[in-house]
């Protein structure tokens, strides 16, 4: 029983982190109607962002998030400017292979400044504790508590305040939007700025959880993070976040009770299923097509 | 009505002549063995690409994970070659085997066109690219046939004339279906799908053919692939080796038989050249695809194709129909 | 026994009511228009007939023989054919091949054949080639055999979309605002063009068209749509004056 809590536990880790890049591939989805293949490298920079700031600046806990984060959204915006700006119009081809094209570009570049394997150094002292025979440990809960926080966060920006609002009438109608005065440009920035980021501030966490990163750990959790969203609904918020939790716990539970390498082996074929018998995922619409 | 033209018979002095020197080259040590080498990449990459060429150029679908295929077939070639063919036997039925690695690719390529009937564009992406994934997710996990660490042991059995040989045969199979009633087909699906249904096409038997007929080119062109290294492994077939096909279809020109060899040729070669680059290689490739995307999406050739790979009865078909009618004039049927 | 029956067709698009019991007679030989306001439902109709759609309730009967739920391309090869109101031209294919497509439902070579371009590939090929060159040349679009159809003009593009439906040898032809953007001479054409491809293919025409002028030139029967009901039908002069119609329409009745 105290194992199946310790497994809990550790889904609702895993569920976090994949929560969070969730978030900004369902938010570019639901703005642009684009799928940001690059988008589980971001991730991965943000973790390599996370090693710079703590083994060269020496930067404590906190700075070292800010500090991704922010170094990541910038990266996205530069990214949505320079590449998927110009192929707004673009049939959809372009924009997919642009953005697998940007991501391996990105794999490639830090595996080029430098290709051996990182340890990031523990920012946070990590005490454990001892619940009912279920071992917590401070860093676990500050990942999930620090997830749920930025999540809350989100979730408050994009109903409560004018962005928010401006996202999701984008998403609604890209065209009637700009006509109300609305500097569409500026709030696609805004959101993959905040989809960067958040998906960063994973990158860090994973970072101190898992501490060795290498330049190719984004394209299976990026992976894994773009299934979270097609299951919650692709374009939908709280679905990203209830489909990370979904997946997080998905996987633990198949590596606790089969051999671990079928892990990736099952979130693909869930994908799979799920793509043939509900595309739009659980929180997600049917879409019909006008013709 | 077959039209006797110095085309046909350009075709059938080349093909042989250029088979022939593929024999020489190597016999009287023309080229140096790096040289030979090479091309024998450009004519895997060549069948690679024509193949990726037929759905994503001439369907207008989006499958991004083409080295799934060229998966199966090197593994089923290899594993024939390696542990059920005797030694011995191997260089009079390497054919068979690669044939029998082009079927097992084609047989999953009937898989994966399945769900290209309900979904396209994106979805379609994903569910190709997922495929990929779980292609080198099932070998890395079975053990029997090397699992992650690959398999090995194959005789060198690529040659520049057999690379030839398929490289030809594909190219020519590809543009009979293309320039035929199942190609324009599959031109219509690109251009319109509902409309081409509408009009009587039978989409899903297309589809399964487009699909079958790219897989099955793909799963020989791995089976060449992997008798020319030795040696594969389930890393070798992820979505970098799948990219790199993108990048030739996309480089040479969508919808294009001519494209797809210029593309080929082009970046092999290029990837050859930039070999002192090292690492920055690999950086500079897909820079390279993300401009294409920006710049030229439909690549070097853009639809067009070679005059030459066009049948004479496609460039010809009014003068054709206006000289049948003639004929009816003078000897009325009724 | 009539050549299209349909009975209590319905559709909807999630709650929204599309079509809302639709009910049709159409004998062998007939003109019969469908008209409405924008939205009303009309193209609804041809997509459920076409089987592009498979409709929530109700029944199409083709030759006695029920379709709804069939796919397009058999319902397209059992002889009902169409065009559509926005041009779907294959626009980067040439004219010519634009109508060889229509042929796939009655090519008769297997995809070995076309592979090696053996057995029947040729004589079909000629066959296809023919037929379709015959069926430009008949309606004065072989000339521009090889333009790709997105070059053509506008008026031509629309008189390849007929002919590309022709080529599926329909018996049942339904346009779907075939006048769409014309002045009234160009209407007036299309007007003799419509009776003229009518009596040469033996053809039974459903209509949906917006200008009046043609609507009331050539149907022989009308019937009004308006948010999915059936409003009104019979005779154009009937319809005309009648005013439930009139209200539906009001704005464009007096543009008219």
């Amino acid at each position: 029983m105290s194992y199946f809590f310790q497994q809990s536990l550790n889904a609702l880790q895993l569920g976090s982190i994949y929560a969070l890049i969730a978030l900004g591939y369902t938010m570019v989805y639901g703005i642009l109607r684009m799928i940001n293949f690059a988008h589980g490298d971001l991730f991965m920079v943000g973790a390599f962002f996370c090693f710079l700031a703590a083994t060269v600046l020496h930067f404590p806990f906190l700075p070292t998030l800010l500090v991704s984060m922010a170094g990541v959204a910038f990266l996205g915006v530069i990214i949505e400017r320079l590449a998927y700006k110009p192929l707004r119009q673009a049939p959809r081809v372009s924009a997919v292979i642009t953005a697998l094209g940007v991501g391996i570009f990105l794999e490639n570049l830090i595996l080029a400044i430098d290709p051996y394997p990182k340890h990031v150094p523990l920012l946070i002292g990590n005490t454990t504790w001892d619940l009912l025979g279920v071992s917590v440990s401070s860093l676990q809960v500050l990942i999930i508590a620090l997830s749920l926080g930025l999540m809350l966060m989100l979730d408050f920006i994009v109903r409560r305040t004018m962005v928010g609002i401006a996202m999701r009438a984008i998403s609604w109608d890209k065209t009637i939007v700009p006509l109300m005065g609305v500097p569409v440009n500026l709030v696609i920035s805004i959101t993959f700025a905040l989809g960067a980021g958040l998906g960063a501030a994973a990158g860090t966490m994973y970072g101190l959880a898992y501490p060795v990163i290498d330049p190719y750990m984004g394209i299976m959790v990026g992976w894994k993070a773009f299934i979270s969203a097609v299951v919650g609904g692709i374009g939908n918020i709280r679905g990203a976040m209830i489909g990370g939790f979904i997946l997080g716990t998905v996987e633990i539970l198949v590596v606790a009770y089969f051999p671990s390498t079928y892990k990736d082996f099952v979130s693909f074929a869930l994908l799979l299923v799920l793509l043939i018998y509900r595309p739009y995922g659980i929180l997600g619409k049917p879409q019909t097509q006008k013709i | 009505m077959r039209i006797p033209c110095s085309r046909n018979i350009k075709f059938l002095v080349l093909i042989p002549g250029g088979w022939l020197l593929c024999f020489l080259i190597p016999r009287l040590g023309i080229l140096n063995p790096y040289v030979q080498l090479v091309f024998i990449y450009v004519g895997i990459n060549i069948i690679l690409a024509t193949s990726l060429n037929l759905i994503n150029g001439y369907m207008g679908e989006f499958s991004v994970g083409h080295a799934g295929f060229m998966a199966v077939g090197a593994y089923i070639s290899s594993l024939l070659t390696v542990r059920v063919i005797p030694a011995s036997w191997n260089p009079y039925l390497f054919p068979f085997a690669l044939v029998a690695g082009g079927m097992g690719a084609g047989l999953v390529g009937l898989i994966v066109a399945v769900p290209s009937f309900k979904t396209r564009g994106d979805y379609l992406a994903i569910v190709t690219l997922a495929f990929n994934m779980i292609v080198k997710s099932v070998i890395e996990n079975i053990e029997a046939i090397g699992g992650p660490r690959g398999l090995l042991g194959m005789q060198k059995m690529t040659t520049l004339p057999w690379v030839f040989f398929w490289t030809v045969v594909s190219i020519w199979i590809i543009r009979n279906f293309v320039y035929s009633n199942f190609g324009r087909g599959v031109l219509s699906i690109r251009e319109d799908e509902i409309a081409g249904e509408l009009m009587g096409v039978n989409t899903r038997r297309v589809k399964l053919l487009g699909f079958v007929i790219s897989s099955f080119f793909a799963g020989i062109a791995g089976g060449l692939f992997a008798h020319n290294l030795q040696f594969i492994n389930p890393r070798v077939f992820d979505i970098l080796k799948s990219t790199d096909i993108l990048i030739m279809v996309y480089l040479g020109g969508v919808g294009s038989i001519a494209g797809s060899i210029i593309g080929a040729g082009i970046y092999t070669l290029l990837l050859e050249y930039l070999r002192f680059l090292k690492e920055w290689r690999m950086v500079l490739m897909p820079l390279l695809l993300v401009f294409l995307m920006l710049f030229r999406p439909r690549g070097i050739m853009g639809l067009r194709e070679f005059k030459g790979f066009v049948p004479q009865y496609y460039l010809s078909a009014v003068e054709l129909w206006l000289a049948r009618r003639k004929k009816e004039d003078v000897a009325p049927s009724h | 026994m009539s050549l299209l029956h349909i009975k209590n067709l319905t559709h909807y698009f999630g709650g929204l009511c599309a079509v809302n019991d639709f009910n049709l007679e159409l004998e062998s030989g007939e003109l019969l228009g469908i008209i409405g306001p924008n939205g009303s439902g009309k193209t609804t109709v041809f997509n459920l007939i076409t089987g592009v759609y498979r409709p929530t309730g109700g029944s199409i009967r083709f030759r006695d023989r029920e379709i709804s739920g069939t796919r397009p391309a058999n319902i397209t090869m059992l002889g009902i054919a169409r065009t559509f109101q926005n041009i779907r031209l294959f626009n980067n294919l040439s004219v010519l091949d634009n109508v060889r497509i229509a042929h796939f439902g009655r090519t008769h070579y297997s995809p070995l054949e076309a592979i090696f371009h053996i057995g029947r590939y040729q004589a079909e090929e000629e066959r296809i080639t023919d037929h379709s060159l015959d069926l430009l040349d008949r309606f004065g679009l072989a000339d521009h055999a090889e333009t790709e159809a997105k070059n053509l003009p506008y008026g031509m593009q629309r008189r390849l979309e007929i002919v590309r439906a022709l080529a599926t040898n329909p018996s049942l032809l339904c346009l779907d605002e075939p006048a769409a953007g014309m002045n009234p001479s160009e209407i007036q054409k299309l007007m003799d063009f419509i009776q003229r491809i009518r009596k040469e293919f033996s053809l039974t025409i459903l209509l949906i068209e917006h200008q009046m002028r043609l609507v009331m030139g050539i149907c022989e029967r009308l019937k009004v749509l308006d948010f999915g009901a059936t409003i009104a039908e019979g005779a154009p002069e009937e319809i005309r004056a009648n005013h439930k119609v009139l209200e539906a329409y009001l704005g464009e009745e007096a543009a008219e």
